[in-house]
């Protein structure tokens, strides 16, 4: 092996130390040597095997004796146990035995193999280029005349798979109404149904530092969009004592009694908030830890979202129940482009 | 090498393998094929094994993938559970939820082949980072392999795709949150965020579509454009022949080490069985996913520490982390940078500079020729500096990402640790890559003085005029040429502002970011020990010697 065009990794240097080539003392292991460690190695390689079988019996066994179903959570444990067991037995058997016998009893002298450049040579480039001259030519292409054939051709490969997106995309979106973003379920007059359970809710016994996740009434009994509309229309509905509450301005008679009513739905990018801590009057959505302050129009105190939770303006009515007086006054939930179109 | 060549076939067994060779030989020209594959070298170490991981890991998804969609239902039509499990009784649930209580309840096996499944998902994921990471430190993605960077690059992205769209299956409120965390995002986008997300959604969120959608992309889609290229990836592997560590008689123009057949059939082979074996053990004994704790997805429902897998956890750290008073209303529109940067900004220029890294290290050396001598870390100070300076930002995205169970572990708020890790995610990654050119340039020096003066014995030689010196064996050829068998690239000058004719020429300023960007990386630099040096410290070995030490790198000189 020539070792004297070696140039690791760049330029010629003068003053170079001479590559000593491959490492020539090749150190014997027992089983080269020694016919019983060889014998010893090829046996330890043989029971690798057999461990192997052990554990496809053990897979098969555990499978055949498997008792699942029937609110069984313990038989369901051991067999996935035994037979990943037996599986992992099966299969290190085999990983092992092989990995061994390659390490103690195969040849383990270094070869050799030569690279070559990948570049093509040049006449083999040449050749390439003359081909495709020969057949642009062939085609007509070549000699410069026919643009119109040209053009029309990479014109319409260009524009034929839209006869196939235009459709396949145009159909994904369903309606693409994203208008239905804007509004949620409720309105004027509804009451207000606990989730789950979907009792309705009386003023009276909204206890203060409760809090409740609420529906609009009647939600659940929706034909079609249920899970759509539950997940734009669920509040918190949460009482605090009056003193407690900043009420903001314009929303003098959007609570009452202490009683808010705050979209469930986080302003950052869309998961429910849930925990509500009684002395601070935080809620902390679980996802990025937004965290507002249900006391001062749910107005964000820390995390990476931007703008309040939306407020549900409520009233009681004549029965005493707790009602909507309107829908939401903007999208709830996460920000978007048109959000304020 | 002619032990391969088969003998004439005399025994049956003999006969009947012959007889079939020659059947396929003389329809498939196999025979040529088999002659250049068997006895193909494979350079051998150990890191060369965390693709091998990698392929193998991804063979056991499709394994157990196969057995898990015979029994998954893609539906979201809603059922009432009367299954085995006593406490999902009566609840309503998505037939996706449904069946996978099934077939980890009732189906004999069903639990332990989800559980391989998602085990394997994850160290597919972690193989391929960590495989990624091997190929960069050692600049594996040098000519003429960056093209198999790119393809490598693609696989990775695949991967995270893969496995997100695998992990949304099921249907449950920890992964039905995820995605509604992607709308989220998706929506976030400017002028066409709503329209995408009804486009993925089949309309408003989360719709009807979505899971039978993820369902086709994850179990055909996806895992046919992976397979696909790595196919390729494989067959560029072969073709462009693997790189080899520095060592005596390896080249640019070689490849040393042992035959495809048998010692890699062997070794690679073996080493599939014992990645499937582990990958077994770990879905035999440690639960993962448990979504009947979790129950069936509800869009007001959500649990504390909601945790993707850990190989997205980068994004919802990114997330998480951004302070949210970056949002802007310009023309009634409105942008929400709070959401948009760390969601797609962030992710799009760090995978972005991922996937050029070959070309941008390129303009800085100016190197054109093929490389095929992997780079010992430590002789390429900038780009190791540079591969843990980004390493040390995405670990900064992924504990911010858990930043409720960090906070737990040390008892501080969250608010303080996020505030904490907002400068930790500027500051860390730039002492990190301060520290490792450090690092890296001291071991080179380290590497220098063993050079010149050898490896210390620990036996201490007194001289007659009662000087006492420690007795230094020197390195032995192959030990010294991994040391010095490197050549440290000195920084590029731009070609001169003005051409023949004096007037300022095209080009000028990119040849002057190039110039620049190459003193950025090798303006400091620990040059290879020559010959000539070596024998000066050698003379100087003379333990009357006075004189100083060769270099000042040097800190022990032999005489004391
Ligand atoms: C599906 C994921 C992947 C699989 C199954 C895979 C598999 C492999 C295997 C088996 C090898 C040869 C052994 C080795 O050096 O480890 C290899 C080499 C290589 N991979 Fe990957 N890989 C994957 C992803 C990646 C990624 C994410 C990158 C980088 C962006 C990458 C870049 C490379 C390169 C450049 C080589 C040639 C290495 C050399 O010759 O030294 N691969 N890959
Ligand atoms: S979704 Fe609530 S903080 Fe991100």
């Amino acid at each position: 092996m020539s070792t004297d065009d070696v140039t690791p990794g760049g330029g010629i240097v003068e003053d170079e130390f001479t590559d000593p080539g491959i490492p020539t003392h090749h150190r014997p292991r027992r089983a080269d040597v020694d016919p019983k460690a060889a014998k010893r190695a090829e046996l330890q390689v043989a029971a690798l095997f057999g461990v192997s079988v052990l554990g496809t019996v053990i897979a098969i066994w555990a499978y055949l004796t498997a008792d699942v179903g029937g609110d069984n959570i313990a038989g369901v444990r051991n067999t996935t146990m035994f037979l990943g067991v037996g599986l992992f037995l099966a299969m290190i058997g085999i990983g092992t035995g092989a990995i061994h016998w390659a390490k103690t009893l195969m040849r383990d002298h270094d070869i050799v193999e030569e690279r070559h450049h990948l570049r093509s040579s040049e006449e083999a480039r040449a050749g390439a280029v003359d081909n495709l001259k020969q057949g642009a030519r062939d085609s007509g292409i070549g000699i410069g005349r026919r643009g119109l054939l040209k053009g029309s051709l990479v014109t319409a490969l260009a524009i034929a798979p839209l006869s196939v997106l235009v459709p396949a995309v145009g159909n994904l979106g369903g309606d693409w109404n994203v208008s239905k973003l804007r509004n949620t379920m409720w309105r004027r007059g509804m009451r207000l149904a606990k989730d789950p359970g979907g009792g309705l809710i009386k003023a009276a016994d909204v206890t203060i530092g409760s809090v409740f996740q609420v529906i609009p009434d009647g939600l659940n009994e929706l034909e079609e969009g249920k899970l759509e509309e539950k997940a734009k229309a669920v509040v918190l509905l949460i009482r605090m004592n009056p003193e407690d509450l900043k009420v903001q301005p314009g929303r003098e008679d959007w609570s009452f009694d202490g009683i808010v009513a705050y979209s469930k739905i986080c302003t950052h990018v869309g998961c429910p908030v849930a925990l509500y801590e009684q002395q601070t009057h935080h809620l902390l959505c679980p996802c990025h830890q937004s965290t507002f302050d249900v006391a001062d129009g749910a107005k964000v105190v820390f995390g990476p979202a931007n703008r309040p939770l939306p407020q549900l303006p409520i009233a009681v009515d004549d029965e005493g129940y707790i009602i909507a007086k309107d829908d939401f006054n903007e999208p709830i939930g996460p920000s978007y482009w048109e959000r304020l179109k | 090498m002619s032990d391969v060549k088969a003998a004439p076939p005399v025994t049956g067994a003999k006969h009947a393998a012959g007889g079939t060779a020659n059947y396929l030989d003389e329809r498939t020209s196999i025979g040529a094929f088999t002659k250049f594959i068997a006895r193909k070298v494979f350079p051998d170490h150990w890191s060369f094994m965390l693709g091998e991981i990698a392929l193998y890991s991804f063979v056991v998804l499709l394994l157990s993938g196969v057995i898990l969609t015979a029994f998954f239902v893609p539906s979201i039509e809603p059922v009432v559970y009367d299954g085995s499990l006593a406490t999902m009784q009566g609840i309503e649930m998505s037939k996706a939820f449904e069946s996978t209580l099934r077939m980890s309840f009732e189906v004999p096996g069903g639990l332990l082949m989800r559980q391989i499944h998602h085990w394997a998902a994850l160290i597919f994921a972690a193989s391929i980072l960590t495989h990624m990471a091997r190929i960069f430190f050692t600049g594996a993605f040098r000519k003429p392999r960056e093209l198999n960077w790119l393809v490598g690059f693609t696989l990775m992205i695949l991967s995270l795709a893969a496995g997100f769209t695998g992990y949304s299956l099921p249907d449950d409120v920890l992964s039905g949150n995820g995605l509604r965390i992607i709308d989220g995002v998706i929506r976030s986008m400017p002028i066409l965020g709503s329209y995408i997300s009804y486009g993925l959604f089949g309309g408003e969120f989360p719709g009807e579509d979505l899971i039978p959608r993820l369902f086709t992309a994850h179990v055909l889609l996806v895992p046919a454009l992976i397979l696909g290229l790595i196919a390729l990836h494989l067959f560029l592997v072969f073709l462009q022949k693997h790189t080899q560590y520095p060592g005596g008689g390896r080249t640019d123009k070689n490849v040393v080490g042992f035959p495809l057949f048998p010692v890699y059939t062997a070794k690679a082979g073996g080493f599939f069985f014992v990645v499937f074996g582990v990958i077994a053990l770990l879905g035999a004994t440690l639960q993962i996913n448990p979504v009947w704790n979790y129950g069936p997805y509800d869009p007001s429902i959500i649990s504390a520490g909601t945790q993707p897998d850990w190989y997205m956890l980068f994004i919802d750290g990114a997330l998480r982390i951004m302070p949210g008073n970056l949002e802007y209303v310009i023309g009634g529109y409105t942008l929400s940078l709070n959401i948009l940067i760390p969601g797609v900004v962030v992710p799009g220029l760090f995978f972005g500079a991922l996937a050029l890294y070959p070309w941008i290290e390129a303009w800085a050396t100016g190197d054109r020729g093929e490389r095929h001598i992997l780079d010992r870390p430590r002789n390429a100070p900038v780009r190791t500096a540079l591969g843990v300076a980004a390493i040390t930002f995405y670990v900064v995205l992924v504990l911010e990402g858990s930043n409720d169970i960090v906070a737990n572990l040390f008892r501080l708020s969250i608010n303080d640790l996020t505030i904490m890790f907002r400068i930790a995610v500027f500051v860390l990654p730039v002492l990190a890559f301060i520290l490792t050119k450090r690092i890296a340039m001291g071991l080179q020096r380290k590497d220098r003085e063993l050079v010149l003066h050898g490896h210390e014995t620990g036996r201490i030689v007194r001289f007659d005029d009662g000087e006492y010196i420690e007795v230094h064996e020197p390195l032995n050829d192959q030990e010294r040429w991994v040391r010095v068998s490197y050549t440290a690239l000195k920084p590029r000058e731009p070609a001169p502002e003005l051409n023949v004719h004096g007037v300022r020429r095209k080009g000028y300023r990119w040849d002057r970011f190039k110039a620049a960007l190459s003193r950025f990386y090798f303006e400091d630099r620990v040059e290879p020990v020559t010959p000539a040096e070596l024998e000066e410290a050698q003379d100087h070995r003379a333990p009357v010697a006075e004189s100083e030490a060769p270099r000042p790198e040097v800190e022990k000189s032999t005489t004391s």
